[in-house]
Order: structure tokens, then C-alpha cells, then sequence
């Protein structure tokens, strides 16, 4: 890739980035009357540098900022393979949710087992869970022409009652002061940096700059990424050239939930140790935004994942310091999904020429919307 | 197995459903109401050939400004509850607020779906993201300072006997003894019905649906009328936002619209594109929410009781959204969008 293409993939969603925060100052001076009791026009700046100091400008905040990173990352290539397959996979806070309560329930249940293999098998077993979960919708878009959209995102519903019901029910650990699975034990992660106490530093913080490598590997070096990029671009020419539609859109909506099963299971197995039944979550939906900032590639989806992972990490600081609830980060999210769809507008600002390099590449989620099927 | 008791189990279970039903007919009729003015909002986008995945995130945006101005102003003028539907200033005005908001958010989807031209799907689950993170952002900014409830609308309370005629009297009860928004919602789903058909602007919008070129060449403004239908199905979604914050409860809670934009989408599937089968197809889903909810609080008795009083009520909570996963996938009878819809029209292609 030449410098110059570069530059011109990555102006695009920087530009969005710049207008979003412009944006996002404007709601900030808006709102400080209710937050000081004055007009504050500089709340803004107080607000992003207590972002920043709470992301990256400490050790601690760097160690958090990558371990918020690593369930986005990963379940933002669980988007954006979906996009690359002409899917759009709403159903990633699902299928992290079922991975999830499969290796917190897995990993209870080999507590006691030898350290490797009990987190071996308990990410297994949350991947695999995951992989179902994701096959569901690949299958019913497949053979039934369901809309992935609506049903991931009753997949979504349903899963949050699946975790209800199993952690308040069979999962309940005995003895806690409220409704959470037993504590994995030996199947948690091991701490490989040590940031003290909430800054969990865990060895599955490499897990998603690896799988990067792989998915990019996977998408534009194997032949089957070719025929997934091509059902994603034209499933008529997929079709001709004697690739089989249908199979690569189960393959490629069970791959995502693959993914984002081994994330649940990470932040399990990782972060909290056990799963609390009221236990929430953003992640399918900030992955969306991660997937579309990272254009669907996955090194894009890399970076797009950290800076998500940034603003999360910064945003108790921002609060404390600010006063600013945490809700601003979905907010500047918001903003520069926006300005992502609407690209026309950051061309404009930023007189940018470049043709194609927006979301519209992606213009192929809407296509088979409502029961219109690809040819068998 | 013997199937004698299975066979008594089955009629139990259908007299057990018929009595929930006719018994919860007026709440029903209520839950249903979001539903399917979601999915009439759908009707009108779709069938002029424009998806729609954002009417959630426009419920949502307009149940929490509504919501809030009719608090603002009802510290400015408290008035008493008039006697037409307990109808105030504050409230009134909280109604048009939220109408707008549905109106400047439907404007955004048509903006960005017609003119942009950007993915119609990504546009929608931006409405959606957009709505979720500004209520949630703004609901916790106020909430230290928050004013007291702006009230609610009262439901209409038809003279006992008209609600007791004997075999009827459920459906008139369902009916009658709503709030303003239900009954607003019934009259617009059989209204949009006949317009769709037997007018000249439903015959244009559904020719716009199936065929945007066939119908440029023969005079209509595309461009013109899908954005004229976006942004009255917005009035729609900005009505069903009303009705979680000022008919059918006086507060705001984050997410409070909790999927039902989607079921809308898929009780406008269900209902084949039809704004009273739209209508049949939310009171389904609003008549499954109940049932969930009777067979945990007044279980049948006997043999039926014993089976269904062990299923847990997760199980229950997540029955419409499974339904609507079923419903989707076709296994009640396959049903066609209209053909155009998701294409941005180019009035430039040749397609």
C-alpha cells in the first residue's frame, strides 16, 4: 500500500474522529449548566484531557485501555467478517453473552482442575458455544431468508434472559450476598502485568493481536476468504464462478460467533472471575462502530478497537474529574457513526476528493433485507 | 404415552389462552400499541421502498423528550387533569415534542438513506446507537435534578354496560378503555389500510415500492415521496415513544423501548405489508407477552398447571422474541417485501 493510499483510507475516519469530538464539545458546553451550575466553554477541554489522562498517560490507564480493547477488537472482527461476507452481525452482544456464561459455567466447573487445561477447555467451551449461537442466524439467513439484522438482535433478547435464568438458577453460586456464578478458580487467566488492584492485566490481552493476524491472513490469503469477500460483494457472480452462497454465510456468521464466544469467555476468565447475573454490557454495539471505523479490515479494526478500548478506560476519570456521566462516550460513538454514513459531510469539511473510501463500500448489508434470498 | 390426557390437556390449554385473552383483552389492546404503530411507521417507509431499522431508536429518543418537556412544563403550569383523558398543557405538549423528535430523526434516515445515499441498515442501527447514547447520556445528567412527572393521559372509561354485553364486551373493553394513543393507533391502522388501496397517494407510494423508474416515467417525484413518507412514519415511531412515557407510564427509564421498534418489524412482516394485518400481528406478540405473564401469576389448575408452572419465567420474558425469530424465518407462510425496497433510487441507472 502506497503511503498515498494510505493517507487517503485513513482521512476518512480520522476526519469523522475530529468532527464527532467537535460535536461532542458543542453538547459539553451545552450541558455544563447542569453539571456546574454555569456556562463552562471550557468543560470541553477539561473533559477530553481527563479521557486522555485516564486512557494513556499512565501506566495503569494503558494497561486498562488494552484490556477494554480486547473484547472490542475481537468482536469487532466478528463484525466486520460479516460485512466482508455481505452480513451485517448485530448479533455480537449475543453470542459474547452465551460465550460467556458457557466458560464462566465451564470454568466453575474445572476450578479445581489443572491451570492450563481448565482455561484451555474453558475458553474452548465458550468459543464453542459462541460458534452455535452465531450458526443460528447464519443458518436461518441461509436456508429461510430471516433477515440476520432482526434475528441477531432477538438473539440478543433472548440471550440476556438465557444468562438470567442460568445464573439466578442451576449457575448460582452458594453463599454469595447476590445472584453470581461460583469463581473460576483455576481456570482464570494469569496476570502477566501487574497494575495493581482493577487493572487486571491478563495474558488474554494477546489473544486479539493474534487472531488480527489470522483473520487478515484468513480474508486475503486463503481461498476461502476470497470466496467470502466475493459472496459479500456480488453472491451472483459467487454463484457463477461455483461457489457455494449459503454455506459461506453460515461459515462466515458461525466464524463471528466463534469470535466473539472467545471474547465473552476472555472477559470472563480474565476480568471478572465469575459472572454476575446482572452482569452488562456494551460490547456488541460498540463493536459495530469499531467494525465501520476499521472499514471492516481487520488491522483497521485493530486500531478502531483500541481507541474505542481508549475512551472506555478514560471514562471513570472523566467522570471523577468532570463530572460527565460515562454515557458521553455511547454518545461521541453516536456522532461518529454518523459522520462515518454521512461521508459526504467530511468531505466536505476536509475538502477531500478521494472517491469510494467511505462506509458505502459496505454497501451491500441492506441488499437481502426481508426474505429475498440468494439463488440456491 | 397415553394421548387421552394429552388430548384434555390441549383443550385446557386452548379454554385456559381464550379465558387470559378475553379477560387482559383491554392490556393487550395497550401493549400491543407500540407495536404496531412501530410497524405502521415500517409500512410507510417500506412500502415506498426505504428499510427501516430505526424506528426503536426513534421510539426512544421520543419517549424521553417527551417525557421530559411535559415535566418541564408541568412545574411551569400544574394544572388539574382535564375530563378528556386526564389530558394537561404539559402533557399535550409533550405529546408534539415527541412527534417532533420522531419527525428530525426520521429526516436524518431519509437524509442519510435517499440523498447520502448510505447503507439504509447502517443508517438505521446509527438512529438507534444515536438514540440510545444521548437518552442514556442525558437521563443521567438530569437525574440529580430531575422535575416530577408532567402526569399521564387517563384511559377512557366506557359506561359499565356497554363493557358487559355479554360475548362482545371484551373486544369493545379492548377497545374502548384506552388512552388517546391506542385509540389514535386503531383509526390510523384501518385509515392507512384504505389509503394504501383505494388512494391516489397509496397508489403512487406502493408503485414507488415495487418499481422507482416505471414510476418516474410516468410523472412521480421518487425522491419527493419517499421523503414525504419517511418523515410521516416518523410521526408515527414519535407517537409510539409517547405512549411509554405519557399514556401508558409518566417516566423514563434507559432503554426503556426494550426491542419493541424491532418486533415492529417483524409484525410488519407478519402482517404481509398491511397495516391491519401489521395491527393482528402486534396484538399476537402483546397477547404472548400476556399469557407469559398470567401463567405466572394465576396458573391453570390440574394436570396443565403442574406442566407449565415449572418452565421457568425467563422462558416466558423471552417467548416474543422467539416468536418473531420463527415468524421470520418463514415457518408461518413466506411473504414478499415490496420489491424495491433497501435500493436507493438513482434517477442516473439504468436499472
Amino acid at each position: 500500500m502506497t503511503p498515498r493510499k494510505l493517507a487517503s483510507q485513513l482521512v476518512l475516519p480520522v476526519g469523522a474522529i475530529i468532527l464527532a469530538l467537535l460535536v461532542g464539545a458543542v453538547v459539553l458546553i451545552a450541558s455544563s449548566p447542569l453539571v456546574e451550575g454555569y456556562l463552562d466553554p471550557l468543560l470541553p477541554i477539561t473533559t477530553y484531557s481527563a479521557l486522555v489522562e485516564g486512557s494513556l498517560l499512565s501506566f495503569n490507564g494503558l494497561v486498562d485501555t488494552v484490556v477494554n480493547a480486547t473484547p472490542l477488537i475481537l468482536v469487532g472482527l466478528a463484525v466486520g467478517l460479516g460485512f466482508k461476507a455481505g452480513l451485517f452481525n448485530i448479533g455480537g452482544q449475543g453470542q459474547f453473552l452465551i460465550g460467556a456464561v458457557t466458560a464462566a459455567a465451564a470454568g466453575a466447573a474445572l476450578s479445581s482442575a489443572p491451570p492450563i487445561v481448565a482455561v484451555l477447555l474453558a475458553l474452548l467451551a465458550g468459543t464453542i458455544a459462541g460458534a452455535v449461537y452465531g450458526f443460528i442466524p447464519g443458518f436461518l439467513k441461509a436456508y429461510t431468508g430471516a433477515h440476520e439484522v432482526v434475528t441477531t438482535i432477538m438473539l440478543n433478547y433472548v440471550a440476556i434472559y438465557v444468562v438470567a435464568f442460568l445464573i439466578t438458577g442451576p449457575l448460582r453460586a452458594e453463599g454469595a450476598s447476590f445472584a453470581r456464578s461460583p469463581d473460576v478458580g483455576n481456570a482464570g487467566l494469569p496476570e502477566i502485568i501487574n497494575a495493581g488492584l482493577g487493572h487486571p492485566g491478563h495474558i488474554g490481552i494477546i489473544v486479539p493481536f493474534l487472531v488480527v493476524g489470522v483473520a487478515w491472513w484468513l480474508l486475503y490469503r486463503t481461498t476461502i476468504g476470497f470466496e467470502i469477500r466475493t459472496v459479500g460483494a456480488n453472491p451472483d457472480a459467487a454463484l457463477y464462478a461455483g461457489m457455494r452462497p449459503r454455506r459461506l454465510i453460515v461459515l462466515a456468521m458461525t466464524t463471528a460467533g466463534m469470535l466473539a464466544g472467545l471474547a465473552g469467555g476472555l472477559e470472563i476468565l480474565g476480568v471478572s472471575r465469575n459472572m454476575p447475573a446482572a452482569y452488562s454490557t456494551n460490547v456488541g454495539f460498540d463493536a459495530i462502530t469499531v467494525a465501520l471505523l476499521g472499514r471492516a479490515n481487520p488491522i483497521g479494526i485493530m486500531f478502531g478497537g483500541l481507541l474505542l478500548g481508549a475512551m472506555r478506560a478514560g471514562a471513570p476519570l472523566m467522570q471523577t474529574i468532570a463530572g460527565i456521566p460515562v454515557q458521553m462516550v455511547d454518545l461521541l460513538q453516536g456522532v461518529i457513526l454518523f459522520f462515518l454514513a454521512a461521508d459526504i459531510l467530511v468531505r466536505r469539511v476536509f475538502r477531500i476528493r478521494a472517491a469510494g473510501v467511505g462506509v458505502d463500500e459496505l454497501q451491500t448489508v441492506t441488499r437481502s433485507y426481508g426474505g429475498q434470498t440468494t439463488t440456491p | 404415552m397415553n394421548d387421552i390426557p394429552v388430548l384434555g390437556m390441549l383443550i385446557q390449554l386452548v379454554g385456559y389462552t381464550v379465558q387470559v385473552i378475553t379477560s387482559n383483552s383491554t392490556i393487550i389492546m395497550a401493549l400491543a400499541t407500540p407495536i404496531a404503530l412501530g410497524a405502521l411507521c415500517g409500512v410507510m417507509n417500506e412500502r415506498s421502498g426505504v428499510v427501516n431499522i430505526g424506528i426503536e431508536g426513534m421510539m426512544l429518543a421520543s419517549a424521553f423528550v417527551g417525557w421530559y418537556v411535559a415535566s418541564l412544563l408541568g412545574q411551569v403550569i400544574p394544572s388539574e387533569p382535564s375530563f378528556v383523558f386526564g389530558a394537561t398543557p404539559a402533557i399535550l405538549t409533550g405529546v408534539v415534542a415527541a412527534l417532533l423528535t420522531g419527525v428530525i430523526a426520521s429526516t436524518v434516515h431519509a437524509w442519510l438513506s435517499i440523498s447520502v445515499k448510505a447503507d439504509q441498515i447502517i443508517s438505521g442501527t446509527i438512529i438507534n446507537i444515536v438514540a440510545f447514547g444521548v437518552t442514556g447520556y442525558l437521563n443521567l445528567l438530569i437525574s440529580t435534578h430531575a422535575p416530577p412527572s408532567g402526569g399521564k393521559f387517563a384511559p377512557f372509561q366506557p359506561p359499565t354496560p356497554v363493557v358487559d354485553v355479554p360475548i362482545v364486551g371484551w373486544i369493545l373493553r379492548a377497545v374502548l378503555q384506552q388512552g388517546p394513543i391506542t385509540m389514535i393507533m386503531i383509526l390510523l391502522a384501518i385509515g392507512l389500510q384504505v389509503w394504501l388501496f383505494r388512494s391516489r397517494w397509496g397508489l403512487r407510494t406502493r408503485a414507488v415500492g415495487e418499481h422507482p423508474k416505471a414510476a418516474e416515467t410516468v410523472g412521480i417525484d421518487v425522491i419527493r415521496l419517499r421523503y414525504r413518507n419517511v418523515i410521516v412514519g416518523g410521526l408515527f415511531a414519535g407517537l409510539a415513544g409517547a405512549w411509554f412515557t405519557l399514556d401508558y407510564g409518566n417516566s423514563f427509564q434507559a432503554g426503556m423501548t426494550n426491542g419493541r421498534g424491532f418486533i415492529a418489524l417483524a409484525a410488519l412482516i407478519f402482517g404481509r405489508w398491511h397495516p391491519v394485518g401489521a395491527l393482528g400481528a402486534s396484538l399476537l406478540f402483546a397477547a404472548a407477552l400476556s399469557l407469559g405473564t398470567a401463567i405466572r401469576t394465576t396458573p391453570p389448575t390440574g394436570s396443565l398447571g403442574s406442566l407449565l408452572t415449572p418452565i421457568p419465567e425467563q422462558a416466558f420474558a423471552a417467548l416474543p422474541y422467539v416468536i418473531t425469530i420463527i415468524v421470520l424465518a418463514g415457518v408461518v407462510g413466506r411473504s414478499i417485501p415490496p420489491a424495491a425496497v433497501g435500493r436507493p433510487y438513482d434517477r442516473e441507472s439504468t436499472a
